[in-house]
């Protein structure tokens, strides 16, 4: 993002409010048809009676628009973005080289299986990847995004319990749990139950007990969870929840922690869901587009969305050729969760980054990952940082960190929302805020693996500085930020008052 | 309205209700507490008059910028009426919680519960 | 260390002892040995970047895309040209690379796009209000059903069989975890059969489904639908082609009360089917029942114009188990191709655009209904889609013609076969702008010689032909 400029400084029209009546970017192909009257082709009165009023510019007006707003975006090719819980890590480049070649980005969905070999190949070879990641067998590549993973997840979960003549109304999550997992128990049908959180911040296991019966249909976990803190109980979690009947499911979202060194089939999960857009390198595109894919046990494969992704022949050295398919035979699938086979753009891209990386660099992505976070948090400790801003629990933390800004509001008066708008003003993106919710005043960090140390120390420098400026102008970090190209906005008066659209 | 005040005449629920009793009619609304935690206050929709609530549970829901709070009941009734005025102006329940932020006045099916409710200062020494 | 993390042996030597730990190891000391994998993972070794380009790029080589093949594919994704300007702006940094705009002082690019396009899509579709987008058009079709439950939750949805089938599919799906029933009214002559859609609607039904063209291209007339629903107070849902919205009537001004849809028409690469972007628009009386996100306008405090998510309440980070969806991500990026691409055709250029389609259809549908055996399976009117019965056995001979034509490299359609049993020999053509006259020509030049050849090979009685 840079210094405030004209561009940058400008008035936030927008496109609707520039251009002119008779202005145009796109120049229709010749009619080359008979031009036979509309209303014999469609009656009047199905017809649309009030133009739509689209935008009237020229190219160079659309280019010169959306090129200054882009002006106005911190972005992660730009600079440090510690979002905890999103894994901001960086977008390789190659990836939109290959995604963009015509036999992938030009290829219909409805193409017969016989001519979309290779796609379906590229599909098995990511399934098969992220099955050896999950330590489960099956996997499928349907659901377009985490919290879809999720519903696609619990809806399995319901179908294996049915089958099985069983109605189950319980689904547990973790307080620390994201907010998506409440919200996706409901869609599905289910009543949440929270279970609480220990002193070491893992599962309370007294709590887990008490709740674990036979109505529940599934506990829903991440391992290492929101806290960045691995749960070195969950093999007696499982064995609790499945000696009830219960499914285990895991939230992939903290997978960049435990590649290739720990396996949630190997800790007893069920089904667990990826994010392609968080540890495999899926462009976050400023809110998506992502892809949820899921891996699952044995026993719920009969559940899975159909299609299913299939491959015959190459068997036993027979000289059969290889070849890939989509099976809509599936009598127990729960069925579509989407149209067509899922964001397969995302797996392209991911594809290509497990084949970068291979079986040592996926494991090297969680070292640096888990050394990185618990390096900043070194630094930040050796500078002072954690007096006012102290880790919520006293412990080595994996590829993230909370910290409470507590003591800092009562002893500089500002507040978490206070140090992460100054960060804006130091290039930073700041981390997550006020999540998890069981932290009081929290902040969410996550470096991820592709940061360098010199990065690290400066920014924890930078939280220093915050914190030195704060001790004797408070007003600062209050009022901040103030070199973006807007301050703080009015949030209150947004939703009060939606406008939600450009009057025309 | 910056700070923090408990009325005398009014009665408490612990999950920051309060309510005014005059005879068989009570004005229910939201504590001061209450709405410092949920921040401003941007939408309210009062239940229809008629509706019946019961005391401890949910009867409508109060929406901030930052989250949506359920409204619990502190006393079981019918409503006979309720603050439209709201509608427009949300921001009552932030400046003038007891007072213009009143939410639905209700006529109650046992006046006997009001014994129930805590005394401001008994609230107070909750909220510590 | 790989080329993606910068970490070197010193440095870490560094940080290990900054961290005051040993070794490596250490720092995963919480896991215990029984959950350790303990192995390599079984997958390849690392390959450079050139490398992977040559394995992509021959994975690319085997799928017969529409740059070799004459593609007349349609059903909810369209070979639509992508102008330049859609591909040069996706790729910036600056909207390619940062996370939902939770901090929108540095936001404004991201939050002002959102707020565009929801106003592109009001325009369209003549709603009061446009969420910021929302996965694909199925699940937005699903997610319509969700936001009917939670305003009356009534036990029943009706759905006509015009609806694409991937959306009844996960609308039924989905259904399950709503607790909703599913219903399914037949078509007739192509459109929504109105007497049976009457007869199905009682006042225990949430919401009612249609499409608009239906999946067949069927322009349908949907006010008398519409009334049905209404007197029975049943919500309505309609599913549209964004790009048919250039010709047809707004769902809005119809009094539907939710518009969704496919938008991969509207800039977006086929990309096999995914990503896209769903649109989701509605009434203002449903506006806090939206799922999603949304992007509204506020001021700063120096009073600059700026944008916020706002109405945040509802979605699933803060309502949790109350909240009207779990969308976490939208589909942003794609939603920036669409508003590009819809100002890029403009005003006038959307009109344009459909009204050739509409035209270049009937000639399409006109020349190929004139091929020996083959009609229209309906006669109602199109706009950039139909259905053709081919005059075969089954599914399976269709199949058999279609591949005959990919071997000549077009790509005919799509075998109705399966989604409409009682359609077996049932073919569905669809057109975007790069299918000229002289493409339409093609087709029927090649289609005719390979219906003529699967007649003769069927004659020459062979079922295993």
């Amino acid at each position: 993002m840079s210094v405030q400029t004209g561009a940058t400084a400008d008035a936030a029209l927008t496109i609707f409010e520039k251009g002119q009546r008779g202005r145009r970017a796109f120049q229709a192909p010749a009619v080359d048809v008979p031009e036979r009257p509309l209303d014999e082709l469609i009656p009047r009165r199905l017809r649309r009676s009030e133009p739509a009023r689209l935008p009237e510019v020229t190219e160079p007006e659309l280019v010169r628009h959306y090129v200054r707003l882009s002006r106005r975006n911190f972005d992660l090719d730009s600079g440090f973005y510690p979002l905890g819980s999103c894994t901001m890590k960086h977008n390789p480049r190659l990836h939109e080289r290959v995604a963009a070649l015509p036999g992938h980005a030009r290829l219909h969905p409805l193409t017969d299986p016989a001519r979309a070999q290779g796609a379906l190949e590229l599909m098995w070879g990511l399934e098969r990847a992220l099955a050896e990641l999950a330590g489960l067998p099956h996997v499928s590549l349907q659901p377009s995004a985490g919290s879809h993973g999720e519903l696609t997840g619990v809806l399995l979960t319901r179908a294996y319990h049915a089958d099985r003549g069983e109605r189950r109304g319980k689904v547990l999550t973790p307080d620390t749990a994201h907010g998506t997992n409440p919200a996706t128990v409901t869609m599905a049908g289910y009543e949440v139950v929270k279970l609480g959180t220990d002193a070491r911040g893992g599962v309370d296991l007294d709590d887990l007990r008490a709740k674990a019966d036979s109505d529940v249909a599934c506990l829903m976990l991440t391992n290492p969870n929101t806290l960045g803190l691995f749960d070195a109980n969950i093999e007696e979690i499982a064995r609790i929840v499945h000696g009830v009947g219960g499914v285990l499911y895991y939230d992939g979202a903290n997978l960049n922690a435990v590649m290739g060194i720990s396996r949630p089939g190997d800790m007893g999960f069920d089904i667990v869901h990826f994010n392609l857009h968080k540890s495999f390198t899926q462009p976050h595109g400023g809110g998506g587009p992502g892809s949820g894919p899921i891996a699952v046990s044995e026993a719920i494969e009969p559940y899975l969305p159909r299609p299913v992704l299939v491959r015959r022949g190459g068997a036993q050295g027979n000289g059969s050729k290889v070849e890939f398919d989509l099976d809509y035979d599936r009598p127990r699938s729960i069925g579509r969760v989407r149209g067509f086979q899922g964001n397969y753009g995302c797996f392209v891209r991911s594809y290509a980054y497990i084949c970068s990386l291979g079986a040592a660099g996926l494991r090297d992505v969680s070292e640096t990952a888990v050394l990185n976070a618990n390096y900043l948090l070194a630094r930040l400790r050796a500078l002072g940082v954690c007096e006012l801003l102290p880790p919520a629990y006293e412990r080595l933390c994996m590829h993230e960190f909370v910290l409470s800004g507590a003591p800092m509001k009562q002893q500089l008066g500002i507040r978490t929302l206070d140090l992460a708008k100054r960060l804006l003003d130091h290039g930073y993106h700041p981390p997550t805020v006020y999540f998890p919710l069981l932290v009081e005043e929290a902040l969410l960090i996550e470096p991820t693996e592709t940061e360098t140390k010199e990065t690290l120390d400066e920014f924890a420098a930078a939280i220093a500085e915050i914190l030195r400026e704060a001790r004797e102008d408070p007003e600062l970090a209050r009022t901040a930020p103030h070199t973006t190209p807007v301050r703080r906005l009015d949030e209150a008066a947004a939703a009060k008052h939606p406008v939600l659209r450009q009057a025309l | 309205m910056p700070e923090a005040s408990y009325p005398d005449d009014l009665l408490y629920h612990p999950d920051h209700d309060w309510a005014r009793v005059e005879g068989d009619v009570a004005t229910f609304g939201i504590t001061w507490y209450a709405q410092d935690s949920l921040g401003d206050v941007v939408f309210f929709e009062p239940p229809a008059v008629g509706t019946q609530v019961t005391r401890d549970e949910p009867y409508t829901e109060v929406e901030s910028v930052k989250a949506v709070s359920d409204v619990i009941a502190p006393l079981s009734g019918e409503v006979i009426e309720a603050n439209v005025a709201l509608g427009d102006a949300p921001e009552a329940i932030n400046e003038d919680p007891y007072g213009a932020g009143w939410m639905v006045k209700v006529r109650l099916s046992d006046p006997g519960q009001a014994s129930t409710l805590l005394a401001a200062d008994a609230y107070v020494a909750l909220l510590a | 260390m790989t080329r993606y993390t910068p970490v070197t042996d010193s440095d870490r030597e560094a940080m290990l002892a900054a961290i005051g730990v040993a070794s490596l190891a250490e720092l995963f000391g919480e896991i215990p040995e029984s959950v350790r994998l303990g192995r390599p993972l079984e997958l390849p070794a690392s390959l450079g970047e050139a490398e992977v380009y040559e394995h992509l790029r021959a994975l690319a080589s085997r799928n017969s895309s529409t740059e070799e093949s004459l593609c007349f594919l349609g059903a909810g994704m369209y070979d639509n040209y992508v102008p330049a300007v859609v591909d040069m702006l996706m790729g910036r940094s600056e909207f390619l690379t940062p996370y939902t705009p939770y901090q929108p002082e540095i936001s404004q690019g991201g939050l002002q796009v959102m707020f565009e396009y929801q106003t592109a899509i009001c325009e369209l579709t003549g709603m009061d209000v446009s969420n910021a987008s929302v996965y694909e058009g199925p699940s937005a079709l699903a997610a319509a059903g969700y936001l009917a439950k939670l305003t009356n939750g009534r036990p029943r949805f009706v759905v006509s069989r015009g609806v694409h089938p991937h959306a009844r599919e996960t609308l039924r799906t989905l259904s399950v975890g709503y607790g909703t029933s599913v219903e399914e009214v037949e078509l007739r002559d192509g459109a929504t059969d109105p007497r049976a859609w009457a007869a199905a609607i009682g006042d225990d039904v949430s919401a009612v489904f249609l499409a608009q063209p239906n999946f067949l291209g069927a322009v349908e007339d949907l006010a008398p639908l519409i009334a049905a629903a209404r007197e029975h107070g049943a919500l309505v849902v309609c599913s549209a082609d964004p790009i048919a919205l250039g010709i047809v009537e707004a769902p809005g001004r119809l009094g539907v009360d939710v518009c969704v849809g496919e938008g991969q028409t509207l800039g977006n690469r086929l990309d096999f089917g995914g990503p896209s972007f769903g649109f989701f628009a509605a009434r203002e009386e449903h506006l806090r029942r939206m799922p999603g996100r949304i992007a509204g306008e506020t001021r700063d405090v120096d009073g600059r114009r700026g944008f916020v998510l706002t109405l945040q309440t509802r979605e699933q980070h803060i309502r949790r188990e109350k909240a009207t969806s779990n969308i976490c991500t939208a589909q942003a990026l794609n939603a920036l191709a669409g508003v590009v691409y819809l100002s890029w055709l403009g005003r006038e250029g959307f009109v344009e655009l459909a009204e050739l389609l509409a035209r270049r259809t009937a000639y399409a549908r006109e020349r190929l209904c004139s091929l020996d055996g083959v009609s229209a399976l309906h006669e109602q009117p199109v706009v950039r889609e139909f259905a053709l019965s081919l005059g075969l056995a089954d599914v399976d001979s269709v199949r058999r013609v279609i591949a005959r034509c990919a071997g000549e490299r077009v790509e005919p359609g799509y075998a109705l076969g399966r989604d409409y049993p009682e359609h077996p020999d049932a073919l569905l053509v669809a057109l975007s702008e790069r299918r000229s006259r002289e493409d339409i020509d093609r087709l029927v030049d090649v289609l005719g010689r390979a219906l003529a050849a699967e007649r003769a090979a069927a004659a020459a009685g062979g079922a295993a032909a």
